[in-house]
């Protein structure tokens, strides 16, 4: 018989998305080749825009952040059951909370008006998110769904406000809201170190995923959201209050893309505009499956593919390749990762075929032993 | 307003359920037959947008729009036999895999797209239904385009198909209860990867629709969301062909109020009438689902309704 050993699992959990990510890029040089493009340089050209120097360390952590929070919005509802993608509704509206809190509050300054701001960002998101969670309680509408929904609505609000009541008059060939005052803006980490203008939407990032891998891991409430997530029909037998965990959790992860869509207001384009809808919620949710949903497994994701990102621009000069060769290596990269999901489990049983047949033991020998 | 804006406001968004609704009569019709079978193919927005760009590209490289129409259900089959081929494996979600396939299909389109980027291709006709009458707001509202009708057809196709053939059968069985169609020796996966497939084709002529006849250009934002807005349609028709007819003109319509309304000078809230189509999905969706029943008609094996 076939014993599963215990370092088992730790080795699937690391190995299944590595060679997934292996046979993304593997089928991403098949692509460029088929392109009448060289896959070495391109694979070359991908970790060298990625992790090359200073300068792309700095834009891949750059892009990084937000990818981070973003996936937390899939992760945290992920974890108590539910498959939730409004992380790019949620990160857009936290942009225009951020931009907006301002015109309410004219007087708002100082460190206190920008945690304000950012605050109002998280809000906008975390209500945005947790509808879906809502519907999905009290009317057993599908929050896959409603979710995507909802994110397409939330643009929509989004160029309504920018292009029309919140548009700063200044703005003329971009329409965009009034920039926030200099003092509520979010500066670099350390500009003369090698971290140079990398904001500290990174360390926010960071730390919120390392919250969130705690919470999970270590308390009360963090373990019911898991067991809601397992069975939620088993959690409600013990009393669980299901309903409360799933929209908190839907909340939560809300709240973080509403912080990245605020960051990327105080801490990037100063104002809102549609520099801010550049599919980060989406390249979140690919994250988040990538690190199964673990929040700390996260950050290491959402830097590589903040890398990926980054080192688009460098394939597009070198090689002539579109800018879309970024997303269609996001895409063989979500492909093979669910892929490999279906491995999980049973990667150690492959590799032997005699084991398989071992266990088709006649049903008479079962019983005589 | 006077009263002949009036009209010209309700004939353009009756012209305009046709022509937006296109689309959404394919897209639905696909996902019908796909959720028939107990699968749910979220992947079909990714399928409309690389459809649209295969039949954009087929139609400009060979002169000829139905190649285009005939490359787009080939390029969307093919893009729904992955997805149908990926749920089968063991432990693989279809929610996932559809959100995995709307992301790859459309970053597909748009790095193929590039070296043929042009401004127009050869567009598929259009039939003059509105040639008795001599007012030109009138012919515009009613010229359709020529893929409707075949549309219609395959919707009646597919009640009929569905209601009364041994596939039919075997597909509603499969869908509702894979345990007996295992009992009878069927390939539950084989049928649901064959029902996906030809919903993907099916989809891929709405895809065609989209960039050969309205817009009838290739252009990155060619299809936001209306593929998803096909799979809440399907829930709202109750999975039944003939009335995905019906609920895809009246998205359809929703979505020509905002370009209805410009085009008599109405301008302000554009963005916000462009939203009408998802607003209108989300509150149907509210209205019609509980959580304490399967939804009536819906395929039991369908996650959407456990």
């Amino acid at each position: 018989m076939f014993k599963p050993r215990s370092w088992h699992g730790a080795a699937e959990a690391l190995l299944l998305p590595a060679g997934a990510l292996a046979a993304a890029l593997l089928a991403f040089g098949v692509f460029v080749w088929f392109g009448g493009g060289d896959p070495s340089e391109a694979w070359v050209l991908l970790f060298k825009g990625a992790f090359g120097d200073a300068f792309s360390w700095q834009n891949t952590l750059q892009r990084a952040a937000p990818l981070m929070l973003t996936a937390l919005a899939v992760a945290l509802p992920a974890r108590a059951g539910l498959t939730v993608i409004g992380g790019e509704g949620a990160l857009v509206l936290g942009a225009l909370g951020c931009a907006g809190l301002p015109y309410l509050l004219p007087g708002l300054s100082g460190t206190g008006g920008m945690l304000l701001v950012l605050v109002a960002g998280a809000l906008v998101g975390a209500a945005w998110v947790a509808l879906p969670g809502v519907l999905r309680q009290q009317r057993g509408v599908n929050e896959t769904i409603s979710s995507l929904l909802l994110g397409y609505i939330a643009v929509a609000l989004f160029k309504h406000f920018v292009e029309g009541p919140m548009r700063d008059p200044a703005s003329l060939n971009k329409p965009s809201t009034r920039p926030l005052a200099e003092s509520l803006r979010i500066g670099p980490i350390s500009v003369d170190s090698v971290l140079g203008d990398v904001h500290w939407g990174l360390v926010l990032g960071l730390l919120l995923c390392l919250i969130a891998g705690l919470w999970l891991s270590f308390t009360a409430s963090g373990f019911a959201l898991r067991v809601v997530g397992g069975n939620a029909r088993a959690a409600r037998l013990v009393g669980l209050p299901t309903n409360t965990l799933i929209v908190l959790a839907c909340a939560l992860g809300g709240a973080a893309a509403g912080l990245a869509g605020a960051l990327e207001v105080a801490a990037v384009h100063t104002s809102a505009n549609a520099s801010v809808i550049a599919g980060l919620g989406y390249t979140g949710i690919l994250v988040s499956f990538v690190a199964r949903h673990n929040p700390w497994a996260i950050p290491p994701v959402a830097i590589l593919f903040g890398g990926f990102a980054a080192a688009g621009s460098l394939l597009q000069r070198r090689m002539g390749l579109p800018d879309a060769s970024v997303l269609v290596l996001q895409g063989f990269a979500f492909v093979f990762i669910l892929a490999a999901e279906a491995l999980r489990g049973r990667l150690f049983q492959l590799q032997v075929p005699r084991m398989v047949r071992l266990r088709i033991v006649p049903p008479a020998r079962r019983a005589a032993t | 307003m006077s009263a002949n804006e009036v009209f010209d406001l309700l004939l353009a968004i009756i012209g305009g359920a046709v022509r937006v609704g296109t689309p959404y009569l394919f897209v639905s019709l696909g996902e019908c037959l796909t959720e028939k079978s107990g699968r749910i193919n979220l992947g079909l927005e990714g399928v409309l947008v690389f459809s649209a760009m295969a039949g954009f590209s087929g139609a400009y490289l060979t002169g000829s729009p139905w190649v285009g129409v005939l490359l787009a259900g080939i390029s969307g089959a093919g893009l729904a036999l992955l997805h149908g081929l990926l749920c089968s494996l063991p432990r693989v979600s279809d929610i996932a895999t559809g959100i995995a396939l709307m992301l790859f299909g459309a970053g597909l389109a748009f790095y193929l797209v590039k070296p043929l980027i042009q401004p127009q291709a050869p567009q598929i006709p259009s039939i003059n239904l509105g040639a008795w009458s001599d007012s030109p707001s009138v012919q515009s509202a009613l010229s359709i385009n020529a893929l409707f009708p075949l549309g219609v057809v395959l919707a009646l196709l597919l009640a009929w198909g569905l209601r009364n053939t041994r596939w039919g059968l075997v597909v509603r069985m499969v869908g509702d209860s894979s345990d007996a169609a295992r009992a009878l020796g069927t390939s539950v996966n084989g049928v649901r990867i064959a029902a996906t497939t030809a919903g993907g084709f099916i989809a891929g002529l709405g895809g065609a629709s989209l960039s050969l006849y309205y817009p009838g250009s290739w252009n990155e934002g060619l299809s936001s969301g209306q593929g998803l807005i096909a799979v809440a349609l399907v829930i709202f028709a109750r999975w039944s062909p003939l009335r995905c007819l019906g609920a895809a003109l009246l998205f359809g319509g929703a979505g020509a109020i905002g370009p209805a309304l410009q085009s008599v000078g109405v301008g302000g809230g554009y963005y916000l009438f462009n939203a009408v189509p998802y607003a209108l999905t989300l509150a149907i969706l509210v209205a019609t689902c509980s959580p304490k029943r399967a939804l009536k008609g819906a395929p039991m094996e369908l996650g959407l309704s456990r």
